[in-house]
């Protein structure tokens, strides 16, 4: 799907995340702080997946989560600027 | 959780457009899956390069066999390879059951509107055998938005008048023989029927091309839907 | 190896000296993007050069293209491993941008309408190795491929010629940008095969 510039959403976000976490996803709640408007993960907006997966949110586009997927790796940053952790996945 | 990535032998592949197929497949260990979860497919080259990519689940599963929808796309990577060039009796990876969010089950007997753009039938076509297996009393209704009749997915189930389902069937391009309404893009009017038999109750599941889900969308919360009883799918 | 997906190679990967290692050629320009594709018109389109010392200097379009102006033609390599040959640019080297600055700065920031930002060492900047470009193969820049003007630095993987550049922000540290802070390589030389983090 990858080369298009129209996003998707944070159902596709289910496969890539369950590499790091021990719960699903995309039932997970956030508000966005900058617009206020609230939502599942799924219903975020995902760039990607090259080179890696942006969720935005629906409503003012700022960043919710970037994931970037390596061999044995996976980095996730929680929101826009700030620090990502790198996850060993194998 | 990790999820596993598990071996799937390609069993059957099934023509269902010019350019889409539904593949089956088994997979030892197979845990079962709600209906409109997806999972992730890899592919591995002979020097080790792989790719995924997410497909969802057409049907409910049948103990280890499960069917994906695949759409090849143009100059795509890997949606052509499956749909045409992976051998019937050879094994890729897949990953899942996978999502959450986006899935029926068949204890919720509120109304439902399903809303499908193109191939973004597939995971509410799971949804729909799902409801016709466990003879479920909810109401399901589908609008199914296609270019021609010859982009039509599953015919003999998703057809106008077929059993335990009301069908709607939108034309975008070019109208079957015989059809009322003109060829054009789904519009407010076309779902406004539909959007009141639920009397507010119930859910609407929206999948197809992510224009397409955003104008439902749209078009749902102009007719009053509350956005937090929508659910949508959106594969770009 | 070898048991899953028989006769699957991924996209067709080539030989040629102009490849660079682990890439394949293309004849189509694929769209990547990591957010909505901002619409910028030309009327209120501005460029900045930011010093360390928060001193900057702004160009309007038409200021821009009073600049002497430049065809380009290279070879593009991006980290998804797509290289496309022969690419013609016009626009203008960015050194015609920092010929009045006054900085000690080392390394550059771009960053762009949307909020992406890329870093690099400002000396990558310099001396004709990078531009603002506006229109490519004779036509405008379309907003998929960075329009009204994106950064040019075609010794670099593509993600470092940042789309929708808006402002050089030149600092004295280098600070990873959109990218480079979740894994990719902070340099990103595609003769190197500096794609993530450890290459």
């Amino acid at each position: 799907m990858g080369d298009t510039p129209l996003h998707r959403d944070g159902n596709w976000l289910a496969g890539p995340l369950s590499e790091i976490l021990a719960v699903e996803p995309t039932r997970a709640w956030w508000r966005c702080p900058t617009c206020g408007m609230a939502g599942p993960l799924a219903q975020l907006h995902v760039y990607g997946p090259e080179p890696g997966l942006t969720a935005r949110c629906p409503g003012c586009t700022r960043v919710a989560l970037r994931l970037v997927k390596e061999a044995d790796h996976v980095w996730l940053t929680m929101g826009g600027a700030t620090g990502a952790f790198r996850f060993r996945t194998a | 959780m990790a999820a596993d990535w598990r071996r799937a032998h390609l069993v059957e592949r099934l023509p269902q457009t010019a350019t889409a197929r539904s593949l089956a497949f088994t997979v030892p260990g197979w845990p079962g899956h709600l209906a409109g979860q997806h999972v992730d497919v890899r592919l591995t080259g002979d020097d080790g390069y792989q790719a995924a990519r997410s497909y969802s689940l057409a049907a409910p599963a049948e103990g280890e066999r499960i069917e994906l929808g695949v759409q090849a796309v143009a100059d795509g990577e890997v949606s052509p390879y499956l749909a045409d060039g992976l051998p019937v009796g050879a094994d890729v990876e897949v990953r899942g059951p996978l999502g959450f969010w986006f899935v029926w089950r068949p204890e919720q007997t509120g109304p439902v509107l399903l809303v499908g753009g193109g191939s973004g039938v597939v995971p509410l076509t799971a949804m729909i055998r799902a409801h016709r297996e466990a003879k479920s009393p909810s109401d399901f209704q589908l609008v199914y938005s296609v270019r021609t009749p010859e982009d039509f997915w599953y015919g003999d189930l998703l057809s106008e008048g077929a059993d335990h389902l009301d069908v709607d069937v939108l034309y975008t391009r070019r109208a079957a023989p015989g059809s009322s309404r003109a060829p054009g893009r789904i519009s407010a009017d076309d779902l406004r029927g539909h959007v009141s038999r639920l009397a507010g109750a119930g859910t609407v599941f929206v999948c197809g091309p992510t224009a397409f889900v955003e104008a439902v969308s749209d078009h749902l919360v102009d007719l009053g839907r509350d956005s937090g009883s929508i659910r949508t799918e959106r594969f770009g | 190896m070898g048991t899953f997906s028989p006769g699957f190679h991924g996209r067709a990967r080539g030989l040629a000296d102009k490849l660079p290692p682990g890439q394949y050629p293309t004849e189509s320009f694929p769209v990547l993007s990591a957010g909505p594709t901002p619409r910028v018109p030309t009327e209120t389109w501005t460029f900045t050069v930011t010093t360390e010392n928060g001193d900057s200097r702004g160009w309007t379009w038409d200021e821009m293209m009073a600049l002497p102006q430049e065809d380009t033609v290279h070879d593009i390599h991006c980290v998804t491993r797509w290289s496309k040959f022969d690419t013609p640019w016009r626009g203008v080297p960015v050194d015609a941008f920092l010929e009045d600055v006054e900085t000690a700065a080392d390394y550059a920031v771009a960053v762009s309408h949307g909020g992406y930002t890329t870093n690099l060492p400002l000396e990558d900047l310099l001396d004709g190795k990078a531009w603002v470009v506006h229109t490519y193969d004779g036509f405008p820049l379309s907003p998929e491929h960075g329009g009204p003007a994106r950064l040019l630095v075609p010794h670099l993987y593509f993600w470092k010629s940042a789309k929708w550049v808006r402002e050089l922000r030149l600092t004295l540290e280098d600070e990873p940008g959109f990218w480079e802070s979740v894994g990719y390589h902070n340099y990103g030389d595609p003769w190197r095969e500096q794609r993530t983090w450890d290459d």
